[in-house]
């Protein structure tokens, strides 16, 4: 026994006791002295995007393949704002604009400079089994069967609870299947997109609704982006590859996710014609296409020069071959940006200016 | 008994009346255990059956074989040798050479781009890795086999539909007509896919691989071992063999078992306040996946160790205590030596569940897209239930099948710790 007790002192108590002083010494730097990696956190719908972009420049520069994280917008905004130094993310991916309280967070915890990268739009698809027709509809039908409370269908000016059970209910030209959509759960950055595009685009198109928003934007934002909860609407996770599946083996339904999904199994599904246009790469390009939503990623410019190889992964992610109209990335389901727009990002990128919510 | 006779002879009666009731009764409980236990095994059964059937073709690769003349004038036009002009060449230009050469007739910027596409982007870097070794490569042919892209890789394998109209798949109408000629030629064939096991992630579904996965999972493991084993058999004999019977020890031997039943996410939670954010260390690190797991299976080893040490007989330690050891003697000559079998199985056990695990993961960061794969416990990793999370949400098709493949792999390793755990309990078990 007495061997075995020395033996303890000796190979395994003593660098405990010292790591542990080490750890109340140094504080949270210890174990993570100098990074050599990027370390990248945020969206789950650019995480597709992104990982393709961090690949490709592990593998033909001599820095090492940056770590993606998929955590959310808000959740990589959150980590990416808890401060400066090599134990926080260089990079956050977000499918949505920082809001003004995420840079005052940002702020309070040191990260002042921030450059802002808009890399390319999604759009965002109403889809059903390709056993069935296209469906042809407009953002009204479209608010008209999700929203939780609609406008009197007899024309008075007040809210109802949504009657709508089947689609010819909404329009005598839509087919007569009960309305049923899968969608991502309110958690997702999919969702607050979709709320915010289709939904208060169709909630929009009510005058007096729209009046509301003058006069009361909190109100107006909760009639026009509560979806309905009596089951027409069903939450399916945020795995869109699932959507897809449920979609094939139930033709009445449609799905709601991300334009990538359908670009992959487009011989499955297919997308709906929102608004007279339907969700085609160069739909969404253009503009037409209504649902569609800028990506973005954030940067610490104090990490910069810190920590290796930031400033060429900005040139990577931002390089014709990447994001450009014909870049690896659009073959992934990415739409690019507009020529002017890109130009203005690729300046922006080059002088690592900071990021203003002022503009646009 | 004569006064017992009619009243027996009553009894008798009255039982063999019920008794074919009972015996229904009996068969009837019979089988429903039996089809409870079937019922089990089917659904068992269809999940095998539904992942094999999934998962089966990911172990084989669809590779191209092409003469890859390494041309210098793309590789080094200096002929310097240095790596790091070779490292930075152009060799997709290469592969896209051998190619044209094959289809001398292909023209035009959008069917050569379609053409180039038959090969895996990762055929390039295949190529930067063989220079790279073998800087005397440049300048000559060699005849070599290369991965395929996933989309053609789906086609050979039979799950895209050629009878769909060319808008609705991803192959165009071209590109089939010169896979089937490539295949005619017999330069595309089925390889079995070492890469799987040995390569980190891709995006790219034909180079993606479990290896980092497997490493970091390995790697936890190992750290979960190291300290729960110890620390739970430590824990076990103090409570079973040196503890005080009083209300403390109560409370702790509730709080032990009602850890065991805590939901894996809290212990998540906890790693990522008190070992990252408090002590610092790295995200993503297998050094914290593994102690968080360590947390959720030290309840586990800790239950398993006091059953263990409980079913030896009091006898053996009274004897040794009367032959004159002391306590501790007792304990690691003869106690931990009875009881080590049990506990072992217990820690099996508990490492197959921390293997599977991915919830807790989750919060420190180990839910990432990691190409590189890990060389030490502190380099970031991912783990096999992670990697299978990650592809099941890929938009690519190809990764259904890579999905499929890495459940395979997983319930294979869960299969060997489990019935190492049963073999160990057969062999070394002591019935007393």
């Amino acid at each position: 026994m007495m061997e075995i007790t020395v033996f303890l002192r000796v190979n395994f108590a003593r660098p405990l006791v010292l790591a542990a002083g080490f750890a109340l010494l140094n504080g949270p730097a210890f174990g993570q002295a100098a990074r050599d990696y990027i370390s990248i956190v945020g969206s789950s719908t650019v995480y597709p995007f992104a990982t393709v972009v961090a690949e490709q420049f592990g593998r033909t520069t001599d820095f090492k393949t940056p770590k993606i994280e998929s955590t959310g917008s808000g959740g990589g905004l959150k980590l990416f704002c808890t401060g400066i130094g090599v134990d926080h993310p260089d990079v956050t991916n977000s499918s949505r604009r920082i809001k003004a309280s995420e840079v005052e967070m940002c702020a309070e915890n040191g990260v002042e400079q921030i450059v802002e990268v808009k890399i390319g739009y999604d759009g965002i698809v109403l889809a059903n089994s390709t056993e069935t027709a296209v469906l042809e509809l407009t953002l009204r039908q479209v608010f008209l069967a999700l929203a939780k409370d609609v406008p009197d269908p007899g024309g008075a000016r007040k809210l109802v609870p949504n009657p709508y059970q089947k689609w010819s209910d909404i329009d005598p030209g839509l087919p007569a299947v009960r309305i049923e959509v899968l969608g991502p759960p309110p958690t997702s950055g999919t969702r607050d997109a979709f709320a915010e595009l289709a939904m208060e685009g169709g909630c929009k198109t009510f005058d007096w609704i729209k009046a509301i928003k003058s006069e009361d934007k909190s109100r107006f934002k909760a009639i026009c982006h509560a979806v309905r909860e009596d089951g027409r609407y069903i939450e399916a996770g945020e795995n869109d590859n699932l959507i897809v599946q449920k979609l094939r083996a139930n033709p009445d339904a449609l799905g709601i996710f991300g334009f990538s999904f359908l670009d992959q199994n487009a011989d499955v599904v297919q997308g709906s014609i929102i608004n007279g246009s339907g969700p085609t790469f160069d739909a969404i390009a253009d503009g037409d296409y209504a649902v569609s939503r800028p990506l973005y990623f954030y940067v610490k410019k104090a990490h910069v020069d810190a920590i290796p190889g930031i400033r060429e992964y900005l040139e990577e992610f931002t390089g014709e071959r990447a994001v450009g109209q014909e870049g690896y990335l659009a073959d992934r389901g990415l739409i690019p940006l507009p020529e002017d727009e890109y130009e203005a990002v690729v300046a922006s990128v080059r002088n690592l200016d900071n990021l203003s919510l002022a503009a646009n | 008994m004569a006064a017992t006779g009619p009243s027996s002879t009553e009894t008798l009666e009255r039982v063999r009346a019920g008794l074919a009731a009972r015996y229904r009764r009996e068969r009837r409980f019979r089988l429903f255990g039996a089809a409870s236990a079937i019922l089990g095994l089917l659904f068992v059964l269809m999940l095998f059956v539904s992942i094999f059937s999934n998962g089966y073709s990911a172990f084989w690769q669809t590779q191209v074989k092409l003469d890859i003349y390494f041309d210098p004038e793309v590789i080094d036009p200096g002929a310097t040798g240095e790596p790091q002009v070779i490292g930075k060449a152009n060799f997709d230009k290469v592969v896209r050479g051998a190619l044209y050469d094959l289809f001398p007739d292909v023209s035009g910027r959008q069917e050569r781009r379609d053409l180039k596409r038959l090969v895996s982007a990762g055929a390039g870097f295949e190529l930067r890795e063989q220079v790279l070794a073998d800087p005397a490569l440049v300048g000559q042919t060699r005849t070599l086999w290369l991965p395929a892209d996933d989309e053609v890789d789906m086609l050979v394998k039979g799950y895209i539909d050629r009878d769909l109209p060319e808008a609705s798949r991803r192959l165009k109408d071209r590109q089939i007509a010169w896979i089937d000629a490539l295949a005619e030629k017999g330069l595309v064939e089925r390889q079995f896919n070492a890469a799987f096991f040995t390569t980190g992630d891709s995006r790219e579904p034909e180079l993606a691989g479990i290896g980092g996965a497997i490493k970091g999972s390995f790697f936890m493991l190992v750290v979960t071992l190291i300290l729960s084993f110890p620390l739970g058999v430590a824990a076990a004999v103090y409570l079973e063999e040196f503890a005080p019977k009083n209300r403390w020890v109560d409370l702790i031997e509730v709080n032990i078992n009602n850890l065991a039943a805590v939901p894996s996410i809290v212990f998540g939670l906890l790693g990522l306040a008190v070992f990252i954010n408090f002590f610092g260390l790295p995200r993503s690190a297998p050094v914290v996946g593994g102690l968080v797991l360590t947390l959720m299976t030290l309840p586990t080893v800790i239950i398993a160790s006091r059953a263990a040490i409980k079913s030896v007989p009091p006898s053996v330690r009274e004897a040794a205590l009367g032959v004159g050891a002391s306590a501790m003697q007792t304990v690691f000559h003869h106690v931990i030596p009875l009881a080590m079998p049990g506990m072992l199985t217990g820690a099996i056990i508990g490492m197959a569940r921390a293997l599977g695990e991915s919830a807790p993961l989750l919060m420190i960061g180990m839910i990432a897209f990691i190409v590189e794969v890990p060389e030490t416990p502190l380099d970031p990793a991912t783990a096999l239930p992670v990697q299978i999370y990650l592809w099941a949400d890929s938009p690519e098709r190809a990764f259904v099948e890579r999905t499929s493949a890495a459940i395979i792999v997983l319930l294979a390793f869960l299969l060997v710790m489990n019935g190492l755990a049963i073999w160990m309990r057969k062999k070394f078990e002591r019935r007393w």
